[in-house]
């Protein structure tokens, strides 16, 4: 990945533009002066410019996963800002949300400050969310107000869930006064015990302690039910199980703040797939079965579900190739994820081009209150350029990560990101 | 024999269990014999590597490998630099450096013996993992119906007890279906997998219609730990359901074939009176095991099925 700061003037000729802000999906050129946008579909930039030529390819917005792990501060082995951007940035993200479960966890306006100030110098823009409740032990919440004006997009004790329904009460409460999101990590302590993957048949052919799907989708319940009462605005975070897709398409006819995402492993892999206890696939919550799969499928099409993230999630080499019950939870996913969803969305189910952007670009920014019309006159440039088409094989080169703890290694995608727009620079991979 | 390794009995083909048990019954001869030995694996190295507790299978191995003539070298977690902090991964490589033909293993973690073949050459035998197989405990389990029926397609095999938590009912499951045998659980149904139907078994929840049903019946250990666990009220609860007890047994007229793969517990799910009874072949299970321990060692460390007792 080669990247270079951008030249005055800029022209992305020949391409077809998807634009998901305005619905559009239509062929013409970009003209970008001074790293912002200038002119989108017939332009007239001035000679000098540096033409980049976009035949065949797809050109929209940047893309923006709002569930990403850099592990910063304290985890450095397995990932930092600067490395986790340059992850994104070869998976066609300008813009991300990074959990607070750090060493020690984001929970302070101070630490929010750090994480703002540390990725001035990132090559994406970093937005952090903190942690719903001090040291994410999920007794008392955070100071929500100065934390937000510190720049905190959310709030969210992602990797340990609050276990307690009135602290989660509290905190939806409390945030609903600035109206900004509480992402809960949804999975019952008590129902997942000692479970490391799916209850199925796999997990019974595999003699592995396992959790139900109603293990999240009783916690996802309860989450919507308090979130409604309190009129508060709930993101649930990584949706698996059919029973909580069928929760979420209930009360969000209640309330227009409940929002859910799902991971692109969570729609692109089954139980199936762990037969060789390949650790890679132990995430939290689990990958489960094909009926699980095909509820998102349907989730992610009718519009239950609202948009895609990664659930990015490093680990470092050692503590993978240990055996399956000890090896931790998750698996990094940004450099992967626009080849795994294309695949399994516009190629196995039919999905629109335009419609599979909108979930990697308009609507996880509309979750989180930001811009979503990037190709307005002005607006700094962050685009994505790339081939629908092209089948590959994911491979240890794709990876621009600290960790490897990838199962697409080896795995046929489709569609590949060939450059990256954001801050001034281009980001470019041919 | 079509695997390298053997690491489980799921998809394990008919043919290669078939041979096993046929050779195990050759072996069997030779337990007979005034010198119990042949030189079938001098030269070959064994290691028997427990990370976990266990009598009677590491005896039972270590005494098929000095049948056999083989070398063997026994490793047991609490005695190793595991202790120290060293890897898995580190340990096995280590072992493996010093030049072995054979890990028989047992493991605590389902599926660590399939890690292991990823890290080692040598051959490597599952001597338990976790609660996922235990798959020369079958083979030893399906020898014994063999030798006390005469066959294994068709026969009626109830497997009684904690399903759940048990390496040996799973790969019983796997076997006895490869082999043509029909399986049905019992036990509570907090002991049962969720879904275990899938596996294409039955379940019944009543142990006199499976007493009545089977010609065997394979009664495992119920473990005391489950009762902290909240998966069982009481013991007492459980011997008044599924106890094999005098009493109950008496109460059918007829002779079901009762097996227990040990360690037992002696008044919690079977009787003294019934384990020590003829119509329990739990010490032919014993035996059983060293001969089909010997028939697996030698047929996969390079033995052809013919060539063993002469």
């Amino acid at each position: 990945m080669k990247i270079s700061k951008l030249k005055k003037n800029v022209v992305l000729k020949n391409g077809t533009i998807i634009d998901p802000f305005n619905n559009s999906e239509k062929k013409g050129d970009i003209h970008i002066e001074n790293g912002k946008i200038k002119t989108v579909g017939k332009i007239s930039a001035p000679k000098s410019s540096e033409i980049i030529d976009c035949k065949n390819l797809k050109i929209t917005h940047g893309f923006f996963d709002l569930h990403v792990h850099f592990r910063e501060p304290g985890g450095e082995d397995k990932e930092d800002l600067n490395s986790g951007s340059l992850a994104a940035l070869a998976g066609g993200f300008t813009g991300v949300c990074t959990m607070p479960n750090t060493n020690p966890p984001i929970d302070s306006p101070e630490s929010i400050r750090y994480i703002i100030d540390r990725s001035e110098e990132c090559p994406i823009n970093i937005f952090p969310i903190g942690a719903v409740t001090k040291s994410q032990k999920g007794k008392e919440i955070t100071e929500m107000g100065a934390m937000i004006n510190e720049g905190a997009i959310a709030f969210s004790d992602d990797g340990v869930p609050i276990g307690d329904a009135k602290v989660m009460q509290n905190a939806l409460e409390y945030s609903s006064m600035f109206n900004i999101p509480i992402i809960n990590h949804a999975e019952d302590e008590c129902l997942k015990c000692d479970g490391v993957m799916h209850m199925g048949k796999v997990s019974t052919n595999l003699g592995l302690p396992s959790s139900p799907g109603i293990t999240e989708s009783n916690m996802v319940r309860r989450d919507l039910e308090i979130a409604v009462h309190a009129g508060a605005r709930l993101h649930v975070p990584h949706v698996s199980s059919f029973r909580s897709v069928e929760h979420i398409k209930a009360l969000k006819k209640k309330s227009e703040k409940i929002s859910a995402e799902v991971t692109a492993h969570h729609l692109f892999f089954t139980d199936e797939d762990l037969v060789s206890y390949n650790t890679n696939l132990k995430v939290a919550p689990p990958i489960r079965s094909k009926k699980d799969k095909k509820a998102l499928i349907e989730a992610v099409k009718s519009g239950a579900i609202d948009c895609i993230a990664t659930d990015h999630a490093p680990h470092t080499i050692e503590e993978k190739e240990g055996t399956f019950d000890i090896a931790p939870f998750g698996m990094i996913g940004l450099e992967s994820c626009f080849g795994a969803v294309n695949k399994v969305l516009t190629k196995d189910n039919k999905t629109s081009h335009l419609e599979l952007i909108k979930l990697l670009t308009v609507n996880p920014r509309r979750i989180m209150r930001l811009n979503q019309d990037l190709f307005k006159e002005g607006t700094d440039a962050e685009i994505v350029i790339y081939d629908p088409s092209i089948e590959w094989k994911f491979s240890l080169e794709n990876i621009y990560s600290k960790s490897h703890n990838s199962p697409y290694l080896g795995r046929e995608l489709k569609g590949k990101i060939k450059s990256t727009i954001v801050k001034e620079h281009i980001a470019s991979q041919f | 024999m079509k695997n390298t390794h053997l690491l489980g009995l799921k998809d394990y083909p008919r043919e290669d269990i078939q041979t096993i048990i046929d050779t195990g019954f050759r072996f069997k001869e030779i337990l007979d014999r005034p010198i119990k030995k042949v030189p079938s694996l001098q030269g070959k190295t064994i290691v028997n590597l427990f990370f976990e507790n266990s009598t009677r299978t590491r005896i039972s191995f270590e005494l098929a490998q000095k049948r056999l003539s083989a070398d063997t070298v026994n490793f047991s977690a609490s005695t190793s630099s595991l202790k120290k902090g060293e890897t898995f991964k580190d340990t096995v490589q280590n072992i493996e450096a010093m030049k072995i033909d054979a890990v028989v293993m047992r493991h605590p973690t389902p599926g660590s013996p399939l890690h292991l073949t990823k890290y080692i050459d040598a051959i490597v035998i599952n001597a338990g993992d976790g609660t996922h197989e235990h798959p020369t405990q079958a083979i030893l389990d399906m020898m014994s119906l063999h030798e006390k029926f005469g066959y294994l397609e068709g026969l009626k095999v109830g497997i009684l007890g904690d399903i759940s938590h048990s390496r040996v009912a799973l790969s019983n499951i796997y076997g006895l279906q490869t082999m043509g045998a029909e399986v049905t659980l019992c036990g509570p149904s907090t002991l049962i997998p969720p879904f275990a139907e899938e596996l294409g078994v039955k379940i019944n929840y009543n142990v006199d219609e499976v007493i009545e049903w089977a010609d065997a019946l394979n009664v495992l250990r119920i473990q005391r730990e489950r009762m902290k666990g909240g998966l069982l009220p009481s013991i007492r609860e459980y011997r008044n359901l599924f106890g094999i007890t005098k009493d109950r047994l008496s109460k059918h007229k007829k002779e079901i074939v009762i097996m227990h793969p040990g360690p037992m517990n002696r008044g919690v799910e079977i009787d003294s009176v019934i384990a020590d009874s003829d119509q329990a072949i739990i010490l032919d299970q014993v035996l059983n095991g060293v001969a089909s321990r010997m028939a697996i060692l030698y047929l996969l460390l390079g033995g052809k099925p013919e060539e063993e007792s002469s």
